[in-house]
């Protein structure tokens, strides 16, 4: 059933009208054009459609338009600030931490969540906290660098 | 109503394209017209075999592969594709060093039929060895022509000038002229619409200066900050998103369906010509709510189907004509035989299928993620006949494919639907859609057998392979007595390219059996291949994969559950070795190090290079350890990431990478051959570990 629901993404105020069970996802690519945010399984098992939520990760593909209400939505087209690239980001670009690229707006999101809240990871910290998205690349080896890098401050 | 041609999904195009298409592919079709012309592609056939039976790839002029604007901006084309493997990078690499400007001088359109010419499907690690040196042709040709034409303005000779960062320059008399302004010039056009005859002289590796060095991807910028159009982002004015019934088994036929359900809806469109029923909504949510509503009225006749248990039982008993070894064993305790499956697996690339199809006065545009760009374009000529100017098949850079996205199914699905909308069409397939419909990597069974003689050297070897192919079927060991072949069966699924193809069922089960038979030697496993290799490259990868992971060293201190394999390969020109360290854990097998030495002849990106090795040997552990379709009476059983493993972050073990690289030798490509080491190699290391000998892949242990 559609009802009215009111989110910011990326600092922006939204009300969208949709279907409650919709899921986010959904919402974010078709009605606010914010594509960067990826679906690849729809069960959660790859997170290419992660985003921020109250600073956390969730799996857009899993939540529902209706569960957002009130909520800070942070996509991938909100990590940089103007021109300057999150420090994540920067530090993918820097170690080329991509083949096809598909994982990589949900393995930047992940890592922008763990690094917030370990800053230091160790590399176990890294595994556990990555091992919710898949790369069928399989860039693991260049991502976790990349993921070092960027606790590292860039080094 | 018109019946438009389509894809059958079913078991039936499966067994037209294992015994036409798939072959072809497999077999001599897919090496390279090597012509003295500058563009070529594959020699390809049959549908599977992309470019819709032609050849890919014709001479093409200056103008086809090379424009300079007035402004200076130089674009390159090419009918590659980028889905991760880096032809992106190297393709600009390829076209500035020619052009003796820098990577980011050159802006590079890939994929788009109606810009570009056909350089056939991006498969086959033909880029490298094929495409690059095409575009280098077609750039250096660029560059000369250029030269000749500031010459002839300036009463000089070619010899006299100096082209850099696109410009021309005469040293001694300080003049300068830009590519953009000569590029300009009439006798410029008429020049740019030369064919080049192919030999056209290119720089030396020697000289290189952008070729051989780390560029990195030209749009990595766009992939870090979520802006990159992947097919399943395209969105057009109007564009509804669509849903395509799909039956519950293979071999089910639609025996009835009621549509008003679907047609009751605000919004909805709802189409039906034969079995393809579709619906297409404002969003793909409102899309699914209608599948949903008519998918529960269907009526389907179910025939009955394979089930994955007696799959190898059903390859062998299906299998044509498999020859007998004729080599009798001089002394039965010192000879082998051993039987090695590989089962189905999917591609499962992150990015499933994904078109978005217009109509626009008669003409057609889709905008989809395949590996045949040309070869989805004449798939959708032939389903709507069409000619081919009416149609343009656009290949944004796309989210993976592994040899998984060589058909157009997504495209012609979403034209169908557009057309029936009369408006653009998205079609996502979902992922259980891409592990259910989209082709697998063939199953096969492998027979060997083989003997030693008085020496304990090889003395004969009998390799056949029953359904998966024959790619790297021919044993690199010495062996007096050899007989290899590739057997075709009956397969129960859809099967079609994978990265690799073959190498990786054929290099298991060879590998595997060298190991057994090193143990029948009493020789070292590393020592006992070295003994039977000739090719320096290949003893090259194994005497450096064997260095850096300290082979004899781990030799001599294995703990406890502990083991380590290796095992060698070559496919396509280039040449792998892999050692593997596994560590057996509550019965299951983690694999703790991976060491891959990887010689694909002169590199020509080092960084894409060892990004495609680290990752190609990784990719490797799914199959072997754990990825298998499993499929009851035609139904997907584990159609999902959660129940089809593929590697993940907890997976990955230390991973050790040695690169040669052979300014000497041409460039061989490397997006696949990576893979094929890592199964045998560990499968070697569980025996170590465990004294049981694994025949299979995936892996399975028998518990104690």
């Amino acid at each position: 059933m559609d009802a009215t629901f009111h989110f910011s993404v990326n600092g922006e105020p939204h009300a969208v009208t949709t279907d409650e069970q919709r899921p986010l996802l959904d919402v974010l690519r078709e009605d606010l054009q914010l594509t960067g945010t990826r679906y690849g399984c729809g069960e959660g098992q790859c997170g290419a459609c992660s985003v921020l939520v109250d600073g956390k990760r969730v799996f857009s593909c899993q939540t529902a338009a209706s569960k957002m209400d009130g909520k800070k939505i942070i996509t991938i087209e909100g990590l940089a600030s103007g021109h300057t690239l999150h420090p994540v980001q920067q530090a993918f670009l820097d170690e080329g931490a991509f083949q096809c690229g598909y994982c990589t707006s949900g393995m930047i999101v992940a890592a922008a969540a763990l690094l917030k809240e370990k800053p230091n990871p160790t590399d176990a910290q890294i595994r556990d906290g990555m091992n919710g998205n898949l790369c069928r690349c399989c860039s693991y080896v260049r991502i976790q660098s990349a993921v070092r890098r960027a606790a590292a401050g860039g080094r | 109503m018109q019946t438009i041609p389509h894809h059958d999904l079913s078991r039936d195009v499966s067994r037209d394209l294992s015994r036409r298409g798939f072959v072809k592919l497999l077999g001599a079709g897919i090496l390279i017209a090597a012509t003295d012309a500058a563009a070529f592609g594959q020699a390809r056939g049959g549908r599977r075999g992309g470019g819709g039976g032609r050849m890919g790839g014709k001479p093409v002029s200056i103008a086809a592969r090379v424009h300079i604007a007035r402004d200076g901006t130089i674009t390159v084309l090419t009918g590659k594709v980028e889905c991760g493997q880096g032809a992106r990078a190297e393709i600009t690499q390829a076209a500035a060093e020619e052009l003796r400007v820098s990577a980011d001088q050159i802006q590079l359109i890939m994929a788009d039929t109606g810009l570009v010419p056909d350089d056939g499907m991006t498969a086959g690690s033909r880029t490298s060895p094929s495409t690059i040196p095409s575009v280098r042709q077609g750039a250096a040709a660029a560059r000369l022509a250029l030269l000749a034409l500031a010459a002839q303005k300036w009463n000089l000779t070619p010899e006299q000038l100096r082209s850099e960062d696109g410009t021309i320059t005469h040293p001694a008399s300080n003049r300068q002229i830009s590519y953009g302004e000569l590029a300009a010039d009439e006798d410029a056009i008429k020049a740019f619409a030369k064919t080049p005859s192919g030999d056209v002289t290119v720089t030396p590796v020697k000289e290189w200066k952008v070729l051989g060095t780390p560029v990195a991807r030209p749009n990595g910028r766009d992939l870090v900050t979520g802006q990159h159009t992947y097919p399943s982002d395209v969105a057009r004015p109007g564009m509804l998103h669509g849903k395509v019934l799909r039956p519950p088994a293979y071999g089910a036929t639609l025996a009835s369906i009621d549509l008003a359900p679907a047609k009751a809806m605000k919004d909805v469109i709802v189409t039906q010509d034969g079995s393809f029923v579709a619906v297409a909504a404002p969003t793909a949510f409102g899309a699914q709510q209608a599948l949903d509503a008519i998918a529960a009225t269907a009526k389907w006749d179910r025939t009955a189907q394979p089930f994955s248990k007696q799959l190898f039982d059903d390859l062998r008993q299906h299998a044509r004509n498999v020859p007998k070894n004729s080599f009798a064993a001089e002394d039965p305790a010192k000879s082998l035989r051993a039987m090695y499956t590989v089962a189905y697996a999917q591609h499962a690339p992150l990015e499933p299928r994904a078109a978005t199809a217009e109509w626009e006065g008669g003409k057609l545009t889709v905008w989809t993620g395949t590996q045949n760009p040309f070869g989805v374009r004449s798939e959708l000529e032939k389903a709507f006949g069409l000619s081919p100017d009416a149609v343009r098949v656009i290949v944004p850079d796309f989210g993976g494919g592994f040899g998984g996205k060589h058909s157009g199914e997504a495209a012609v699905e979403a034209a169908r639907l557009a057309k029936a909308a009369g408006r653009p069409v998205a079609l996502r397939w979902t992922r259980s859609e891409e592990f259910t419909w989209a082709y697998f990597r063939p199953a096969g069974v492998i027979e060997v057998e083989a003997s030693l003689d008085g020496n304990s050297k090889l003395a004969s070897w009998h390799f056949i392979n029953i359904n998966s192919g024959p790619s790297s079927i021919e044993t690199p060991y010495r062996v007096a007595k050899s007989h290899s072949q590739y057997v075709q069966s009956d397969p129960p699924l859809r099967h079609g390219s994978y990265r690799g193809l073959a190498a990786t069922a054929n290099t298991f089960a060879r590998e595997c059996a060298m190991d057994e038979l090193a143990t029948l030697a009493g020789a070292d496993p590393l020592e006992f291949r070295l003994a039977h290799l000739e090719d320096p490259r290949m003893k090259a990868v194994l005497e450096a994969a064997a260095k850096r992971f300290d082979w004899a060293g781990r030799s001599k201190t294995m703990e406890p559950n502990v083991g380590i394999g290796i095992a060698c390969g070559a496919e396509k020109g280039s040449y792998v070795a892999t050692c593997a360290q596994v560590k057996i854990e509550d019965g299951a097998v983690a694999v703790t190090h991976l060491a891959a030495a990887f010689d694909c002849g002169k590199v020509l990106n080092p960084g894409n290079l060892l990004s495609q090795v680290q990752g190609a040997v990784t990719m490797a552990l799914g199959p072997a350890l754990r990825e298998e379709i499993r499929f009851e009476n035609g139904v997907i059983r584990n159609a999902s990431f959660g129940e089809y493993r593929v590697p993940r972050f907890e997976d990955v073990p230390e991973i050790t990478v040695d690169l040669i690289d052979r300014p000497e030798v041409p460039s061989a490509g490397a997006g696949e051959t990576p893979l094929i080491a890592t199964a045998p190699a560990v499968a070697n290391a569980v025996f170590r570990a465990t004294g049981q000998r694994v025949r299979d892949m995936p892996i399975k242990l028998k518990h104690a």
